[in-house]
């Protein structure tokens, strides 16, 4: 297989959340990116947190379905974490510029954005969940989270039928759209 | 309709559950009714952030798994202590743990107070029910709001903003600067002069390390400005000197003036200026100009445990931008201003003169 072939392909994996082709990217790329954030100011932990945070960005590209890739997998995730961890030095006020060897960039500022977008997004909804109180958080976890079905559900949080769980996850879901929406409304 | 039923109906609508005729059925009351096809719309949108919810939550799941895997492999270090004693190195993390706690809690960026003070009047009154009744109320003014606005047909307010924070131009062609930690927060970006009249504008260039980003103004509705009476100072401007800055923590351009009381920033930040002026949450992105109407900064930040110290980027760092936007591509060819049209004039004239060109940038 060719590089870009290559590429895809793990792109691919990394859409369907496959461990295997994750697994790979991390053998390939972690090593380089440790060695960025441990040579610049950071530590192990930092590291782990940024490779994250780039692993994300790249499956929010996957799953996007339009992603194509103008270079390699390895410089693009390079520089997402170049320009993660620059930014994250800025939010620490630890300054400094970057001593690094001359790895070929490119410009992800675009997808940056749209990540800090989706960033929000979850943000907005793990806020809304953790507001509804529980069971309902639980109820709602289980069902649109997890996947787990009616049945299960009910047996699990001890309602007598399928139906009586479901009338509650009706109410919960209700509560939870309230309070999500009333995020995004209740501005200045 | 009772809101439960519906709620259940639009599921099974969305999951693709429901008989032909059923179907139909529904479509015709969604056609027929805009309340309820308002709430198909919501709930489509709930449904797909859920979803979107749970793929990277077992996305994370998996990153974990292996992140574990490598740690034990070795591939990945462990939080581990390196070469040095363990009393130092503690030292040392717990010296800059300080370090960055102290300067999270005394530097807040304006912007981000205005979100939080908003935010915990929101929370902090009420309790569930009293927010969950309050919501309904809301809900209803918002569906009656967004139904004028689409009466209206042009653009006259944009909805519901969040945050709100100031901006200037630097080409007459529509080209903006201000803070990145505003526009960062904003998913559509209006901006808004002193006579009301607001733009559609998107963000073609930002620079996270300097704080600071370009908008371009895309509505066809803006008229391009010619000669922009101020410069933009290259060089550094000296302690003492008399600055003056216009901005937005109201809904109304505001004006202070105050001195240069450092040449550097928070924490020795050579590529800013501490500034002795009265800002509040809002003023972010706004310019700093000296007695002789040249831009010499943008205002960032302020100290929120100290009064009145506030950090301004230099306007130097303008250039630096415009040169990193050209060299990541950016085709737009802005001409900084340097004019100086605003020298000898007294402060009033000069504010007069400034004020056309200094906008609300606005976004939710």
């Amino acid at each position: 297989m060719t590089n870009s072939e290559q590429d895809k392909h793990l792109l691919e994996g990394v859409a369907l959340n496959d461990r295997k082709v994750i697994e790979s990217i991390y053998r390939d790329n972690y090593p380089m990116i440790q060695s960025l954030i441990l040579n610049n100011n950071g530590n192990s932990d930092e590291a782990r947190d940024i490779f994250q945070e780039a692993m994300i960005v790249v499956y929010e590209k996957a799953i996007s379905g339009s992603f194509e890739l103008h270079c390699q997998l390895k410089t693009y995730i390079y520089s997402v974490c170049r320009r993660l961890w620059l930014k994250r030095l800025q939010q620490l006020q630890r300054y400094g510029s970057l001593a690094e060897n001359v790895e070929e960039t490119v410009s992800v500022e675009e997808d940056l954005e749209v990540h800090e977008k989706h960033n929000a997004d979850f943000i907005m909804m793990e806020e809304a969940m953790n507001k509804i109180g529980e069971p309902c958080k639980s109820l709602l976890d289980a069902y649109y989270i997890q996947k787990k079905n009616m049945q299960e559900i009910a047996v699990d949080f001890g309602y007598t039928n399928a139906d009586n769980a479901k009338t509650q996850k009706y109410k919960c879901l209700v509560r939870l759209k309230k309070l999500f929406f009333a995020q995004f409304k209740n501005g200045l | 309709m009772n809101e439960l039923l519906l709620i259940e109906t639009v599921e099974r609508y969305l999951k693709g559950e429901m008989t032909q005729k059923e179907k139909d059925f529904f479509e015709d009351i969604r056609k027929n009714n805009p309340a309820i096809d308002q709430m198909v719309v919501e709930q489509t949108f709930l449904f797909h952030e859920l979803d979107k919810q749970a793929n990277i939550k077992a996305f994370k799941h998996s990153l974990y798994e292996v992140e574990n895997k490598l740690a034990e492999e070795g591939i990945i270090n462990k939080s581990q202590l390196k070469g040095k004693a363990k009393v130092v190195f503690l030292w040392k993390k717990y010296k800059r743990n300080i370090a960055v706690a102290a300067s999270i809690a005394g530097l807040v960026s304006i912007v981000t107070t205005a979100l939080i003070s908003s935010y915990n009047n929101n929370i902090g009154k009420s309790n569930i029910t009293y927010l969950i009744d309050k919501m309904q109320v809301t809900e209803k003014k918002v569906a009656q709001l967004d139904h004028t606005i689409k009466e209206k047909a042009r653009l006259e307010n944009p909805t519901n903003p969040n945050y709100r924070a100031t901006g200037f131009l630097i080409d007459g062609k529509g080209f903006i600067v201000t803070n990145a930690h505003v526009v960062s927060r904003m998913k559509t970006i209006y901006v808004e002069n002193n006579k009301g009249d607001y733009f559609t504008a998107e963000t073609i260039y930002t620079d996270p390390v300097l704080d600071l980003a370009v908008l371009k103004i895309n509505d066809t509705a803006y008229k391009t400005v010619y000669n922009l009476p101020y410069s933009i100072n290259k060089s550094n401007s000296d302690l003492g000197e008399q600055i003056f800055t216009m901005g937005y923590p109201r809904n109304e351009i505001v004006y202070g003036e105050g001195y240069v009381s450092a040449k550097s920033g928070n924490e020795g930040d050579s590529t800013a200026y501490q500034v002795s002026v009265s800002v509040n949450p809002g003023n972010s992105g706004g310019p700093v100009l000296n007695k002789n109407g040249e831009i010499i900064g943008i205002i960032t930040s302020k100290n929120s445990s100290a009064d009145g110290v506030v950090f301004a980027a230099k306007s130097k760092n303008i250039y630096k931008l415009i040169e990193a936007a050209k060299k990541n591509g950016d085709t737009s060819n802005i001409k900084l201003p340097n004019n100086a049209g605003l020298k000898g004039l007294d402060r009033v004239q000069q504010i007069k003169k400034m004020e056309d060109y200094v906008f609300m940038v606005v976004g939710n």
